[in-house]
């Protein structure tokens, strides 16, 4: 890139103050220091966080993309990418709903989602979006007289710079893997959640999160710290489809649970999954861990029903005595999608639980892979994993792929691991319709049984939400 | 109610009905018997519209209308039940949200509301005791592990909440004990009035002792051979299908 056209966008950005003048501002495609610098810049980021993310760069270059996954795609030019664009003029947006696409809002429609997000999700240029971030606002008051923090990444590095500093790549160190790597160099925003000590945060840090999850962008990056004796629920995402012109996404969250904290982080995803042809979609590369110190308890809760391709192994290193570990997750694929997902417990501490359950359901020409790990370190005596596996196929063309692995290095460990496989036959749809009950609504039901196991673990609202959604995803999969 | 003209069908290419006339009216009992492979399965499943039977010629109407042209589950909220001799399991799916589904479909139909949970959860308990089923068993998946006798007594189960016009029993009976039986019976028995009517398709007149029908058919390579009062199955009970099946060669 040259070096013209950076100090111009510099410059343009310094002359009209930090917040104001951004829209106008695309970096042209590539990856250079010079553009790993610029973002930092464009930042107002301190040294030591730009070398951080100069560090990532340069371990990213000499790395290779993963190919041990189940999915295949195109080979990504990593140079074809713009690593920085700023968020679309208000000038730009859609005026109202109408200008939106029918197809989008029927369903939006369909899952229930309120006027006032449908805006917010389909980047209106409305007064309601505004309403929405003046709701935010009340909450970030409630949260505040807690002592909670919660703000986007961006402003915690200027604010709370020492608690950035310390855990930022401290669960994801910057060349844990080739996304992540890409990630710590070019971040864009993401969240940041600070819990005091004994603190039990008073709300699921969920609907704020929802309105504002719309602007986050492509290289997501979230923290979040609960200290000594804490407690906080997270929900990352949102159950309806959302508009995204980048196809790929890497991001990174990183958990911290110190001693007796809990964490209970949810994820509803329903990025774009290409048409009905397998053609477009998102490629989402995401890295998420968590480290549970003593009597700390980290559990994860996904529902993955977008994306063309998934990579995704949220994780737990159960680092202290008597940590606990969940990962209960709902992977759904259609048409031509494909999933890798699955999760790794790294069993450190003594007497540690970790319980893994899995569900995955194939339809169309889908690909649906399970892999997880399940490690116990030689000193984690008397820890135990239980790990339960299931799929579900739809139709006689979808795939179904379980690879787990284990390796036990202490004698007292216990690893269980369950595994089924099954179809929605034909006579149990049969016997729906003979009950007067159709298709759609049996496939549907037969789905949300399938996974009661998980959705019980979600928020209240969010688990109704996402039967809805299982039952729009799986529209045109049978008959 | 229910008018069958030269029905003609077959299953996997293999023709199965070869001709069946049947009428059945409201308020009436018909026993359907046969020796095996005659057909009386497949009569059931054709009516209800399963996927793979194919009709190739005749008619059905059902309270005047061209059943043939109806969807599965179009049949079902008309009011025609088939009692399946081998229910399926569906894991995961509780009996009373599946009862629910069902009862709401037909009800749908009908122009009504869903029904409210309190009045039908109270029904569904009801019921459940009249045939001899615990509680317990609404919260469980949909045949879910069930014995071959709880998975009759849950296809009666669901008979009794959904009140068919027409209900069609698949051999219900086989492989019931003598209790279980008498609650089949009990059940038939219950929504035995002017305005439903009951085909009862059964290998053994054991069942006809607690169901008295108002008429009984021999099913006969795939045609209604023979027809006549409850004497009929009686006779066929002291002297098989062979005696007929020579009388109609």
């Amino acid at each position: 890139m040259a070096q013209q056209q950076l100090d111009h966008l510099i410059k343009s950005e310094y002359a009209a103050g930090f917040t104001t003048d951004i829209e106008s501002d695309t970096l042209p495609p590539g990856l250079d220091e010079e553009v790993v610098a610029f973002i930092s810049a464009k930042k107002n980021e301190p040294d030591w966080l730009r070398d951080w993310r100069l560090k990532a760069y340069r371990g990213w270059r000499k790395m290779a993309e993963p190919a041990w996954a189940h999915v295949r795609y195109p080979k990504i030019d990593f140079d074809a990418v713009s690593y920085y664009s700023s968020p679309k003029a208000m000038a730009d947006r859609p005026k109202s709903l109408d200008e939106v696409d029918p197809e989008l809002l029927a369903t939006y429609e369909k899952l229930g989602i309120p006027l006032h997000e449908q805006e917010a999700l389909a980047g209106v240029a409305v007064d309601a979006v505004f309403d929405s971030v003046s709701v935010a606002t009340t909450f970030r008051h409630k949260l505040a007289e807690a002592g909670v923090i919660f703000c986007p990444i961006s402003e915690a590095v200027q604010e709370y710079p020492e608690l950035v500093q310390k855990y930022l790549g401290s669960v994801v160190p910057q060349h844990d893997n080739f996304y992540a790597a890409l990630n710590s160099a070019v971040f864009s925003d993401g969240s940041f959640v600070y819990i005091p000590k004994g603190v039990r945060c008073p709300m699921e840090l969920s609907t704020y999160f929802r309105i504002n999850e719309a602007k986050t962008g492509q290289f997501e990056r979230t923290l979040i710290i609960a200290d000594e004796g804490s407690h906080v629920s997270y929900l990352e995402g949102c159950t309806a489809p959302m508009r995204d012109e980048n196809q790929l996404h890497a991001a990174v969250v990183e958990l911290v649970a110190l001693d007796n904290a809990e964490i209970k982080y949810s994820t509803v995803q329903n990025w774009y999954p290409g048409d009905a042809e397998g053609k477009g979609g998102i490629y989402n590369f995401v890295t998420k861990r968590g480290v549970a110190h003593h009597n700390a308890h980290i559990s994860w809760t996904q529902v993955e029903t977008g994306s063309a391709v998934t990579w995704k192994y949220p994780s737990v290193i159960l680092r202290g005595d008597n940590s606990i570990g969940e990962f209960y997750s709902v992977a759904l694929t259609n048409n031509y999608q494909q999933a890798d997902t699955g999760t790794k417990m790294i069993h450190i501490g003594k007497n540690t639980r970790s319980t893994i359950i899995s569900k995955g359901i194939s339809a169309g020409r889908s690909s649906n892979a399970y892999r997880g790990l399940v490690r116990m370190s030689p000193r984690s005596t008397g820890s135990r994993n239980y790990t339960q596996c299931d799929s579900l196929l739809i139709g006689d063309r979808c795939g179904a792929h379980t690879y787990p692995y284990i390796e036990s290095r202490n004698p007292s460990a216990v690893v269980e691991h369950e595994a089924t496989t099954s179809k929605v036959s034909d006579d149990q749809l049969y016997l729906c319709q003979q009950r007067g009950i159709d298709t759609e609504k049996a496939v549907s039901m037969i789905v949300n049984g399938f996974c009661k196991e998980v959705f019980k673990e979600l928020p209240m609202e969010f688990a109704v939400e996402a039967g809805k959604l299982l039952e729009v995803s799986l529209e045109g999969s049978v008959g | 109610m229910l008018s069958i003209e030269n029905l003609q069908a077959t299953v996997d290419g293999k023709a199965i009905l070869k001709g069946l006339n049947l009428e059945v009216k409201a308020g009436e009992v018909h026993a359907i018997m046969g020796p095996n492979g005659s057909g009386k399965s497949t009569l059931g499943h054709v009516l209800a519209g399963r996927p793979g039977y194919e009709v190739t010629g005749g008619a059905v109407r059902f309270n005047g209308e061209d059943l043939l042209q109806m969807d599965t589950e179009e049949r079902a909220r008309e009011g025609l039940f088939l009692a399946f001799q081998y229910p399926v399991e569906i894991p995961g799916v509780s009996n009373m949200e599946f009862l629910k589904a069902a009862v709401d479909a037909v009800r749908a139909q009908r122009g009504e509301e869903p029904a409210d949970s309190v009045s039908f959860l109270k029904q569904a308990r009801a019921i459940c005791k009249q045939v001899d089923l615990d509680q317990s068993f609404l919260r469980r998946g949909v045949n879910e592990g069930f014995s071959g006798g709880e998975k009759k007594r849950n296809e009666l189960m669901q008979m009794m909440m959904l009140e068919p016009r027409l209900a069609i029993l698949d051999e219900t009976d086989s492989g019931l004990d003598i209790d279980a039986l008498q609650v089949v019976a009990n059940g038939v028995n219950a929504l035995r009035n002017p305005e439903h009517a009951i085909v009862l398709v059964t290998h053994y007149q054991r069942l006809l002792d607690h169901i008295e029908p108002d008429f009984v058919h021999v099913l006969a390579e795939g045609r209604i051979v023979k027809s006549g009062d409850k004497s009929l199955a009686l006779e066929l009970e002291a002297k098989g299908y062979s005696w007929l099946e020579e009388e109609v060669a």
